[in-house]
């Protein structure tokens, strides 16, 4: 063996981390290797994107990895119909401005055609499984990078950073590798594919404080504004399309804020009055919900309701 | 920001079952005031539902339907907190179900360990194999927790002869008197976690969490010489950057700067680095864990899978490694077999050739192995197909790590270690065994 090579101790050293590389650097600097193994080891990646903060603070992460170059991955757009206006317009924005390449998978293509039947509550969320898989094998992309964040949920508690999906994408938590240091094993058979999550260590927290040391737009509906809505389940619904308001579900005008962005008919508005970066990092300080438990109805269904759709193949 | 300098802290809890650690890890997330109402109304709708009286702490960490089903953590769990002061990752690995297997993953990425005994157990056969993956693994920080030491009556008699002995432990596992702190603690009852106990009023030590927000970080890594795998080739090739090259990668040890002479292996070409550049511009040095792209002043041609490195204190390059495995998959080591192995950035050929000897957990020595099946801990000697610029693990974790792949079903064999990162002198005995 190599014993004279070993230290007998371990090391005394007592230099210490500068206090400039802050926990915002740190986890930047992870997200930035990790969208580079990617580029590394991967021939077709894509990023998820809903136009919401999470997936906006990864084109914004993906740029910087690979500056002064221009970013190559494509963004996939999976789009439930179920859109806040608002957000369309910043996503097709943001594509242009960065050069930007976009797919969008309609559910209503998925619907028209019979792949997909219309849920009777009117929610899309769960409808976006069939056509994210289905756009991942028909564009072949082997690696499909998300904003899913580990502190979200108990079952994306548990998730790894690069985590093989089956050739039917789905999720098996107990075949997971495990994943060491920062070596990353993304190895696939043909058909298979791997979900990516750059930004798992980061709390919601961080990302504010990040998009705000960035300068990061984000679509305005994550700031306070009037709106119509009405009372569903304890969350504030915006009125639309989806099904909204029912007998007995008055409509208010009420000044509120999104904190995350996805299906119309079950993404809660929380009532608020902050139209700042500050504000908002104030109220998400101070708040005493999760982002989820304040704002999704979707994952109120049961107490494995994420698992079980992650199972399914969703992100 | 105020609070702009905080930093980052990742650590690893590691315990038997009935140490109390969900119940620690629980409060730590409680009393940090991380825990938020709609998490703790589901964990007490969860906890009537199985017909318990008072909430069940451990549920906010086992996440998954057959965890709750069976009431045990099967998988490294992510857990985030935050203070004042700083912010921390906390690994959270399961202690009877393949411990070492998730053990050694959280410990692979985790700058200090705590540990937990049940006050009324002291350090028990299964603390001693903690520790040892622990020290394997190179944590370079440990924290015993006394657990339950209420149900001793707060009596310091208990905690000093539990922490006496654990210090030996340690001490034998290499670890110097200053890189190891006992605390004595009741998760239950939240002493000595967040708040200081009035019940110890013998112990002047700080609680858990003032230990952990503000205990330097350290690891040799910081003060080791230069290594950076090259992650990728950014060419931009646009007219602002026809003739821009860099070389992208995470400073895995040491600090970089421009006018540095560097080596890139395995080619052993020499150069000196031009720019240490970022999206936000040029850095004048970098450190540990930044993510940097480094330009070079001389044309060469280097691809994703070399290794930038000091040119004055360069890793040895070798295609014969000897090693440390930990096992980590259900098909055994087969001497012989034909594997991947993935070292920093590059992934190569390799073959298992001999299997010398194998760790027996239970008197921490080292036996002749049979075989090596999975969360066994075993010395190799490995054949690469190519050269790879590696470092001793216990001189540089970064450099002196590697995974085997079975390459059929891509999935990751072992954990490994170059040398021999586990070195044990005097090992105490137990003071007492307990439990069946």
């Amino acid at each position: 063996m190599t014993a004279a090579l070993c230290a007998h101790a371990l090391s005394t050293n007592t230099w210490t981390r500068p206090s400039t590389f802050d926990a915002l650097d740190t986890l930047e600097s992870e997200a930035i290797h990790i969208f580079r193994e990617v580029a590394g080891e991967f021939d077709r990646p894509v990023i998820l994107f809903s136009g919401g903060k999470d997936s906006t603070l990864l084109v914004h992460l993906a740029v910087k990895a690979f500056a002064p170059a221009p970013m190559s991955f494509p963004l996939l757009h999976v789009d439930t119909g179920h859109n806040y206006p608002e957000v369309i317009q910043f996503r097709d924005d943001l594509v242009r401005k960065r050069g930007l390449r976009l797919v969008v998978a309609r559910v209503q293509d998925w619907i028209d055609d019979g792949r997909l039947t219309e849920r009777p509550d009117g929610t899309r969320n769960p409808l976006q499984t069939v056509p994210l898989l289905d756009s991942i094998n028909e564009y072949r992309f082997d690696a499909v990078l998300g904003g899913g964040r580990r502190d979200e949920e108990r079952a994306r508690a548990k998730e790894r950073i690069i985590s093989l999906r089956d050739a039917f994408g789905r999720w098996d938590p107990r075949r997971q590798r495990p994943e060491l240091w920062n070596l990353y094993n993304g190895r696939h058979a043909p058909g298979e594919h791997v979900r990516v999550f750059p930004i798992s260590n980061w709390t919601e927290l961080d990302v504010w404080r990040y998009i705000q040391r960035e300068n990061i737009e984000l679509p305005s509906i994550y700031y306070a504004h009037p709106r119509v809505v009405f009372r569903r389940d304890g969350m504030w619904l915006a009125q639309g399309p989806w099904g909204g308001p029912r007998n007995g579900e008055p409509l208010e005008l009420k000044s509120v804020r999104y904190r995350t962005v996805g299906d119309g008919s079950c993404t809660g508005a929380v009532e608020s009055t902050a139209t700042t970066l500050d504000e908002v990092i104030a109220e998400v300080t101070a708040s005493r919900l999760t982002e989820r438990g304040a704002t999704r109805a979707d994952d109120r269904l049961s107490e494995a309701a994420m698992e079980d759709r992650k199972r399914e193949g969703y992100f | 920001m105020a609070d702009g300098t905080r930093d980052l802290l990742r650590f690893a809890t590691a315990g038997s079952v009935d140490d109390g650690k969900s119940t620690l890890v629980g409060r730590l997330l409680y009393d940090t005031k991380s825990v938020l109402a709609d998490q703790i109304e589901s964990v007490r709708r969860a906890s009537v539902d199985k017909g318990l009286a008072t909430p069940d702490l451990s549920l906010l960490v086992d996440g998954l339907r057959a965890e709750r089903e069976q009431g045990i953590t099967i998988d490294v769990a992510y857990r985030y907190f935050s203070t004042a002061r700083r912010e921390f990752v906390l690994a959270d690995t399961p202690g009877h179900v393949q411990y070492t297997r998730n053990t050694v993953t959280g410990a692979s990425t985790a700058e200090l360990a705590v540990l937990l005994v049940d006050a009324r157990h002291g350090t028990v056969e299964q603390t001693r194999r903690h520790a040892a993956v622990l020290a394997l693994l190179r944590v370079p920080r440990l924290v015993l927790a006394v657990n339950k030491i209420d149900l001793v009556s707060f009596d310091e008699a208990v905690f000093t002869a539990i922490a006496k002995g654990f210090t030996g432990l340690a001490k034998a596992l290499g670890y110097p008197e200053d890189r190891i702190v006992a605390i004595p603690v009741s998760a239950l009852l939240g002493d000595n976690v967040v708040n200081t106990s009035a019940n110890t009023p013998w112990y002047s030590g700080p609680t858990l969490i003032e230990h952990l927000e503000s205990v330097p970080v350290t690891s040799p890594e910081l003060d080791a010489p230069l290594r950076i795998p090259v992650q990728y080739v950014i060419r931009p090739r646009t007219s602002t950057h026809p003739d821009y090259r860099g070389y992208a990668g995470q400073v895995a040890a040491g600090t970089v700067r421009p006018g540095q002479r560097v080596l890139l292996l395995p080619e052993g070409l020499e150069s000196t680095v031009a720019t240490v550049d970022t999206a936000d511009g040029e850095l004048a040095e970098a450190g540990v864990g930044r993510s940097v792209t480094i330009l070079l002043a001389d044309d060469l041609d280097v691809a994703r899978g070399s290794m930038i490195v000091d040119a004055a204190d360069p890793p040895m390059v070798t295609d014969q490694l000897e090693a440390t495995l930990c096992w980590l998959s259900e098909k055994p080591l087969r001497p012989g077999a034909r594997l991947l192995l993935k070292h920093g950035t590059r992934t190569t050929q390799a073959i298992v050739s001999a299997l010398h000897d194998r760790l027996d957990t239970d008197n921490l020595t080292f036996t002749a192995p049979e075989r090596l099946k999975i969360n066994d801990i075993g010395r190799v000697s490995i054949r690469a197909a190519d050269p790879l610029p590696v470092d001793d693990y216990a001189n540089n974790r970064a450099t002196g790590a590697f995974l085997l792949i079975d390459p059929p079903t891509g999935n990751t064999l072992a954990a490994g270690l170059v040398g021999s990162p586990l070195v044990i002198t005097e090992l105490p005995t137990l003071p007492h065994r307990s439990g069946p």
